[in-house]
C-alpha cells in the first residue's frame, strides 16, 4: 500500500478532513438508522423462520380446504398469567385431536376478580417453533383486547386449523396464551373504579 | 527535535482554563487518562461492596436490591467509564505522536468528547442518591427488567449513555480522520505502528456499533414513556429483540475493549525482547478479522433464548473461527519473544502476564462458545470468570503496561521501578486469586448477580473476596507510583527504553507541548 498522505498544503488537508467527517457521520446516522430497521428485519425474519413461535394473524378458512382426513394431530392449550395479571385465565379444554385441515374451535375462560374495569391482552406463542407456522386462526380473542368490569367473567373462542402441510414429525402442538394486564395503556379511555 | 525549540513559547495556558479550553491532543490524553483512572477506583469500590458481600453466604452488609444497583454500576462504570476512556486518552496521547502530526485532525471536538464524559457519569452516578435507586438491571440491561420492571432513575441511565455513546463516536471519527489524513510523508499504512493499527480498526467499529447502542436505549425510552411496544410482548414487541439488538452492539463492544490492548503489548514485547515484531502484517490482517467476525457472533451470548438449531451452529462455529487470528496473535507474541534478549521491566511483565492470562480467559471463551455445554455455564460465575479474564488482566493489564511504558516520555522522568514491580506482583497474584475459584464455582453451578449462595460455594468466594481486595487496594500503590513520578525522579533520556521502534521515542521526555509541527520524513 503506497496511500500515504500527501502535506502539500494544510488547507488540502483540512479539505481532505472535512470530506471524510462528512462520510463518517453518514455512517453513524446510517447505522442509527439500522439499529431501528433491525425491528422490521427482526419481525421479517420471525416470520420466516418461526423462530419464538410466533404465530400468524386471522386467515381466511376456505370452504374447499383440504382436509388429511388419514392423519390424528394433538393439540393441548395452556394459559399463563405474566406477572402481576390478577384474572384467572385458563382452556376450557386441555386438547384436541384433529385431523389437519379440519376447522375446531374450543375456548378459553377469564374472570376479572377485582373490584375494577380492567383491559387483557393475550399472546400466543406455538411449541414446538418450527409448528408454529402451520397453526392458522380464523378467529381468536388474542386478535383484540378484553375488557372485563370488576367480577365479570367470559368464554373467549378460538377458531383454527393445523395447516396439512405440518411437518410428518410434529404429531403434538402446544398452543398457549400468555395474558398480559394493559388497563395502563387504557386509562384515558377506560373510566377508572371511582367513577362508576 | 531542533524544530521543537521554535515552539517552546507557545505553551500551554495557565490555570483551570489550560483544561478547560485546552485543544491540545497531549492535554485531552491526560485528561482522559486521569478521569479513567478516577471510574477505575469509583468501578473499584462498587466491586469492593459486591466482594465484601459474598465474602460469606447469607445476607451481611447491603439488601440485594442495592446489591442489584452495585453489580449494574459496576459493569458500567468499567466498560465505559474506565477502559474505553483510558484507551481513548492513550489514543490521544500517541497516535499523533506515533504518526508524525502535531496535533489530532479535529481538536475543538476533541475537547468536547471529553468534557462532555464527566456530566455523563455524574448523571449516572447522581442515580445512586435517587429514591428509587441507581439501575439495578445489570449492565446489559435487557428488557423488561429496564424498561416494565426498572426504577425511575432509568431516564438518567439512558441519557448518560446518550452522552457516552456520542462521546464515544466523535472520538472515533477524530481518530480516523488523523490517522488517514496526518501521517508523515513516508508513514504508508502497513508502516504503521500496530497500537495505531489496533485503533484505526476499534474506532471503525465504534462508530459502527455505538449508534445501534443509542437506538437501542432511545426505544426503551419510548417503551418507557411513549407508549410504544418494542419490547413488549403486550403490545406486539418482543423481549428477546432487545437481546439481539443488544449483543449487535455488544459482541463488537468487548473486541472495542480488547484491540487496542492488542496494539499495546505488540509495541510493547518488540522493546524488551529487543526484536521487531514477528509477523506485522499477519498481526494486521488477524485484527482486521477479529473485528470482521464480531459482527456475526452475536447470538452466542444467547444460545439459552430458544433458537433453531441451525442458529446455533452457526453463532457456534462462527465463535470458534475466531479463535484462528486470536491465535496467530498469541503466537507471534511467543514468536517476538522467542530467542529475544528479554529484560522484565514493569511494562513487559503486565505485557507477559496479558498474554498468559488473556490466552486463558479466550479458552475459557472457547468453552462457552460451546452451544450444548454453554446451557450449563449460562449466567453462573464461569461466565463471570471467562469476561473478567479477558478484561481485567486483558485490558486492564494492558493499560498499565502501556502507562508503565510511555510514563517516561509523558512525565520526562523514570518511575521507580522496584515500586512498579510490586504493583504488578500484588496485581498479578490478586487478580488470579480473585478470578481463578470464581471457574469452580461457575462450574458448580453458582449463578451469577446474586447476593447469597448456598454452603458449599463459601470457600471459594472467600477465597475470591480475599483476592479482590488485595488487587482493589495495590491500585492505590499505582495511583502513588504515577503521582511520585510526575513529582520527580530520574530524568528520562528521548529514547527512555533500550532502542525503541517509533517515532515517539525521537522527541524529547517530556513530550514538548507541541511536537511535529513540520512532519518528520518517514523512511
Amino acid at each position: 500500500m503506497n496511500d500515504a498522505p500527501s502535506h502539500n498544503s494544510s488547507s488540502e488537508q483540512a479539505a481532505g478532513t472535512k470530506g471524510l467527517v462528512g462520510k463518517l457521520a453518514l455512517v453513524v446516522i446510517g447505522m442509527f438508522g439500522f439499529g431501528f430497521a433491525l425491528v422490521p428485519i427482526y419481525e421479517v425474519f420471525c416470520e420466516w423462520t418461526g423462530l419464538n413461535g410466533k404465530t400468524g394473524g386471522r386467515v381466511e378458512y376456505s370452504a374447499t380446504q383440504e382436509i388429511a382426513k388419514e392423519r390424528l394431530v394433538t393439540v393441548q392449550f395452556t394459559a399463563s398469567n405474566n406477572a402481576g395479571m390478577s384474572w384467572t385465565f385458563e382452556p376450557m379444554v386441555h386438547q384436541v385431536e384433529v385431523h389437519p385441515g379440519e376447522l375446531t374451535e374450543i375456548r378459553y375462560r377469564a374472570r376479572n376478580p377485582t373490584m375494577g374495569r380492567m383491559v387483557g391482552q393475550a399472546v400466543p406463542s406455538v411449541s414446538p417453533l418450527k409448528a408454529a407456522d402451520y397453526l392458522r386462526k380464523t378467529e381468536c380473542f388474542c386478535f383484540t383486547q378484553q375488557v372485563l368490569e370488576g367480577g365479570e367473567a367470559i368464554e373467549m373462542p378460538v377458531l383454527f386449523y393445523v395447516d396439512p402441510a405440518l411437518p410428518a414429525d410434529v404429531t403434538k402442538l402446544t398452543l398457549s396464551y400468555t395474558l398480559f394486564d394493559v388497563t395502563k395503556n387504557f386509562e384515558v379511555s377506560a373510566p377508572l373504579v371511582s367513577e362508576l | 527535535m531542533a524544530h521543537g525549540h521554535d515552539d517552546h513559547h507557545h505553551g500551554p495556558a495557565k490555570g483551570i482554563t489550560r483544561w478547560l479550553y485546552t485543544t491540545n491532543h497531549k492535554d485531552i490524553g491526560s485528561m482522559y487518562l486521569w478521569f479513567s483512572f478516577a471510574m477505575f477506583l469509583m468501578g473499584g469500590v462498587f466491586a469492593l461492596v459486591i466482594r465484601a458481600e459474598l465474602f460469606q453466604p447469607g445476607l451481611q452488609f447491603v439488601e440485594p436490591n442495592f446489591f442489584n444497583q452495585m453489580t449494574t454500576m459496576h459493569g458500567l462504570v468499567m466498560v465505559f467509564g474506565a477502559v474505553m476512556p483510558a484507551f481513548v486518552g492513550l489514543a490521544n496521547w500517541m497516535i499523533p505522536l506515533m504518526i508524525g502530526a502535531p496535533d489530532m485532525a479535529l481538536p475543538r471536538m476533541n475537547n468536547w468528547s471529553f468534557w462532555i464524559l464527566p456530566f455523563a457519569f455524574a448523571m449516572l452516578a447522581s442515580t445512586l442518591f435517587m429514591d428509587s435507586g441507581a439501575p439495578n438491571f445489570g449492565w446489559t440491561f435487557y428488557a423488561p427488567l429496564s424498561t416494565t420492571y426498572a426504577p425511575s432513575s432509568v431516564t438518567f441511565f439512558i441519557f448518560a449513555v446518550h452522552i457516552m455513546g456520542a462521546s464515544s463516536i466523535m472520538g472515533s471519527i477524530n481518530i480516523i480522520a488523523t490517522i488517514i489524513n496526518m501521517r508523515a510523508p513516508g508513514m504508508t499504512l502497513m508502516k504503521m505502528p500496530m497500537f495505531v493499527w489496533t485503533w484505526l480498526i476499534t474506532a471503525y467499529l465504534l462508530i459502527a456499533v455505538m449508534p445501534v447502542l443509542a437506538g437501542v436505549v432511545t426505544m426503551m425510552l419510548f417503551d418507557i414513556h411513549f407508549g410504544t411496544s418494542f419490547f413488549s410482548a403486550a403490545g406486539g414487541g418482543d423481549p428477546v429483540l432487545f437481546q439481539h439488538v443488544f449483543w449487535f452492539f455488544g459482541h463488537p463492544e468487548v473486541y472495542i475493549m480488547i484491540l487496542p490492548a492488542f496494539g499495546i503489548v505488540s509495541e510493547i514485547i518488540p522493546t524488551f525482547a529487543r526484536k521487531h515484531l514477528f509477523g506485522y502484517d499477519s498481526m494486521v490482517y488477524a485484527v482486521a478479522s477479529i473485528a470482521f467476525l464480531s459482527f456475526i457472533v452475536w447470538a452466542h451470548h444467547m444460545f439459552t433464548t430458544g433458537m433453531p438449531l441451525a442458529g446455533e451452529l452457526f453463532f457456534m462455529y462462527a465463535t470458534m473461527l475466531i479463535a484462528v487470528p486470536t491465535g496467530v496473535k498469541v503466537f507471534n507474541w511467543i514468536t517476538t519473544m522467542f530467542k529475544g534478549s528479554i529484560s522484565f521491566e514493569t511494562p513487559m511483565l503486565f505485557s507477559i502476564a496479558f498474554v498468559v492470562l488473556f490466552t486463558m480467559g479466550g479458552f475459557t471463551g472457547l468453552m462457552l462458545a460451546i452451544a450444548p455445554a454453554d446451557f450449563q455455564y449460562h449466567d453462573t460465575y464461569f461466565v463471570v470468570a471467562h469476561f473478567h479474564y479477558v478484561l481485567v488482566p486483558g485490558a486492564v493489564f494492558s493499560i498499565m503496561a502501556a502507562a508503565y511504558y510511555w510514563l517516561p516520555k509523558w512525565t520526562g522522568h523514570m518511575y521507580d521501578e522496584a515500586l512498579g514491580k510490586l504493583h504488578f506482583w500484588l496485581s498479578f497474584v490478586g487478580i488470579n486469586i480473585l478470578f481463578f475459584p470464581q471457574h469452580f464455582l461457575g462450574l458448580a453451578g453458582m449463578p451469577r448477580r446474586i447476593p447469597d449462595y448456598s454452603l458449599q460455594f463459601a470457600d471459594f468466594n472467600m477465597i475470591s473476596s480475599i483476592g479482590a481486595f488485595i488487587f482493589g487496594f495495590s491500585q492505590l500503590l499505582f495511583l502513588f507510583i504515577v503521582v511520585k513520578t510526575v513529582m520527580g525522579g530520574k530524568k528520562a533520556t528521548a529514547a527512555v527504553w533500550d532502542n525503541p521502534e517509533g517515532l515517539e521515542w525521537t522527541v524529547d521526555s517530556p513530550a514538548p507541548y507541541h511536537t511535529f509541527s513540520t512532519p518528520p520524513l518517514v523512511k
